[in-house]
């Protein structure tokens, strides 16, 4: 199947369905691995799919591919997303997804590029993720080539510093093959306290997110993170525009999908038990025995 | 005898990647706004389209130089080595060691001589840290053959390499017939009283220590160990094993550099006192090269003294 053609590769609602299993790959392999990060990988999913199914030119036969578009999970804690969609995109078995977290296990709890196909640069150290890929786009334009370079960032991990010197460089450098996604899920880890101590401050609000950006010199699109046309959309045009690097701010929910764990700071990093686990697959129109039984891809 | 001047080691480096640049296209460097300094403004010259400023931003110029390796450049990233190290150090942990990716982070201006910027700009303990880094090569050069030669040899070698290089010019204690092994000590000076092991510009300082001790009827075997990662097992024990008695020399901390290098091993395989001299858990200063080396004991005549008191306390 090809992707970054606009004639070929799935409709909008194979698209969403694919996401929907992704969701439920995430969540049974969070309870299968008792351990890692939830509300982050599923507020990833949807612009994830969309890269992989849609619009990044890759091979996944061929991870290695000199010409590919790049991705890069510089929110590398929502590792268990990329892996996910790898999975579904046929660079590893699906069933390789229990493996998460495993001793000796291909699927490290952040992105290890020496060991994961389909993986284009480690991360997990807030910001570096993105420093690397801005390295990959520098590269790519004086190698010639024409490959874009895509990094999705954390709205917390915009606290980081390197986010900032990269974005500066990048701008600077006028990288046009360079597109930051931003998933805007308005929480963080623990974050700034509120009125209560369950009440907690997302990372940036308003148009800050989108102020900062555009101070840097970055054109900036928003996007609601769930909704497959727009945000085809809007990474189409992020990628087309030329002149300078393209920051998309995408308005998402943390734990998209799951009612329980949407806008729940709580679910960062969470096991469901078994209850949960059984109605937060049912809510995504899966079940649990298709875990065990290895998964439909 | 008197040493030839040499040029320093950060000259040796602009003039030697310029002239791999010529007929290798891979080769690339990444500067943080120090290039007058650390004389990779003799790379951008040469190929200005292949030099990368990326401005003063210690941890993405290190994680951009990894995103570039990944595209089949080898980045020479040129900084300060406190920057590099210090500063930057996640970066080149995460970005650069862990993936392994074929980056060469090249710190000028190391060890006490940051010409009069102070303890800010100095670092002691890079030796320790990098050599604590798994999947890293560490090389400090003594002087501007062995720097050329050095560069020749990590750009074959594939994966991350630490560089450490001098502000200030170095007398040459190599020629043209010197050749440099990645990974192996090198005896410079045989001789059968004491093994001094230095690493650097500081086995310059030794090599001249050893006229002033010979003059005394101290004959030591120095031995230049320019890889402290891989370290040359064999051969620091082999040294120590000639003498008996062992001392380190370093411009560097006596914490984890050199000397804890050498005391690792020998304490493994040959178990002996390892004297280590260095600069002892302090920060640096501000002042003129020698006035420094005076003060921290490094000097041509405070290295023959630390060495004279070593080998007279041991014979005593």
């Amino acid at each position: 199947m090809k992707s970054g053609s606009k004639e070929a590769g799935p409709s909008v609602a194979e698209l969403e369905d694919l996401a929907r299993r992704g969701r439920a790959h995430i969540i049974r392999a969070i309870a299968h691995a008792k351990g890692g990060h939830i509300g982050g990988p599923l507020s990833a999913m949807d612009i994830l799919v969309a890269l992989y199914f849609r619009i990044m030119r890759i091979r996944p036969e061929e991870p290695n591919w000199p010409d590919r578009d790049r991705f890069v999970l510089s929110k590398g804690h929502s590792s268990i997303a990329l892996y996910t969609v790898l999975a579904m995109r046929r660079y590893f078995p699906i069933e390789e997804l229990r493996t998460f977290d495993a001793i000796d296990s291909r699927l490290q709890g952040h992105p290890d590029m020496k060991i994961t196909p389909g993986v284009d640069m480690s991360s997990g150290s807030l910001g570096l993720g993105f420093s690397g890929g801005l390295g990959i786009a520098l590269g790519g334009r004086a190698a010639g080539k024409d490959f874009t370079t895509y990094v999705m960032l954390g709205d917390g991990e915009c606290n980081e510093g390197i986010v900032w010197e990269a974005a500066h460089v990048a701008e600077r450098y006028a990288l046009d093959n360079l597109v930051a996604i931003i998933d805007h899920n308005k929480l963080q880890q623990f974050g700034w306290r509120g009125t209560t101590a369950s009440n907690r401050l997302p990372p940036y609000t308003g148009t800050q997110l989108v102020d900062r950006w555009s101070a840097f010199g970055w054109k900036v699109l928003e996007m609601d993170g769930h909704d497959m046309t727009e945000v085809l959309a809007t990474i189409e045009t992020a990628r087309d525009h030329r002149g300078g690097p393209v920051a998309l701010v995408a308005h998402t929910i943390k734990g998209k999908g799951v009612s329980f764990m949407e806008g729940n700071y709580e679910w960062h990093t969470r096991v469901p038990n078994a209850e949960e686990l059984r109605i937060a697959l049912a809510e995504l129109g899966e079940t649990e025995t298709a875990a065990t039984q290895g998964g439909a891809s | 005898m008197t040493l030839a001047p040499g040029k320093p080691l950060r000259v040796a480096f602009g003039e030697t990647v310029a002239e791999l640049g010529k007929t290798d296209p891979r080769i690339v460097v990444l500067d943080g706004d120090l290039g007058s300094s650390t004389r990779a403004d003799i790379f951008e010259d040469a190929h200005p389209d292949r030099f990368f400023q990326m401005g003063i931003a210690e941890q993405n110029l290190l994680g951009a130089a990894a995103g570039m390796a990944t595209v089949g450049f080898i980045p020479f990233v040129s900084t300060f080595a406190c920057f590099a190290v210090a500063r930057a150090l996640d970066s080149i942990r995460v970005l650069i060691a862990q993936p392994e990716l074929n980056v060469k982070v090249v710190g000028g201006y190391s060890g006490l001589l940051a010409g009069m910027t102070g303890k800010t700009h100095l670092i002691f303990d890079d030796i320790a840290i990098m050599r604590a880094m798994p999947r890293m090569t560490v090389v400090v050069p003594a002087d501007e053959v062995e720097t050329r030669q050095a560069i020749r040899a990590i750009t074959a070698h594939r994966g991350p390499v630490y560089l450490r290089l001098t502000r200030q010019a170095s007398p040459l204690l190599f020629d043209d017939s010197y050749c440099f092994e990645l990974g192996k000590a090198v005896v410079v000076r045989p001789g059968s009283d004491v093994t001094v092991f230095a690493t650097g510009t500081q086995t310059v300082r030794a090599f001249e220590a050893a006229e002033l001790l010979a003059a005394e009827g101290i004959d030591i075997h120095l031995v230049h160990v320019p890889t402290l990662k891989p370290l040359d097992a064999d051969g620091i024990v082999q040294a120590a094993q000639a003498t008996g008695f062992v001392i380190t020399s370093e411009e560097g901390s006596i914490i984890g550099g050199l000397g804890g290098a050498v005391a690792e091993v020998l304490t493994d395989r040959f178990p002996v006192t390892v004297k280590r001299h260095g600069l002892a858990d302090i920060f640096g200063e501000s002042g003129p090269d020698e006035a420094l080396l005076e003060k921290y004991g490094l000097s041509v005549t405070r290295t023959a003294e630390a060495i004279r008191a070593f080998v007279r306390a041991r014979r005593a």
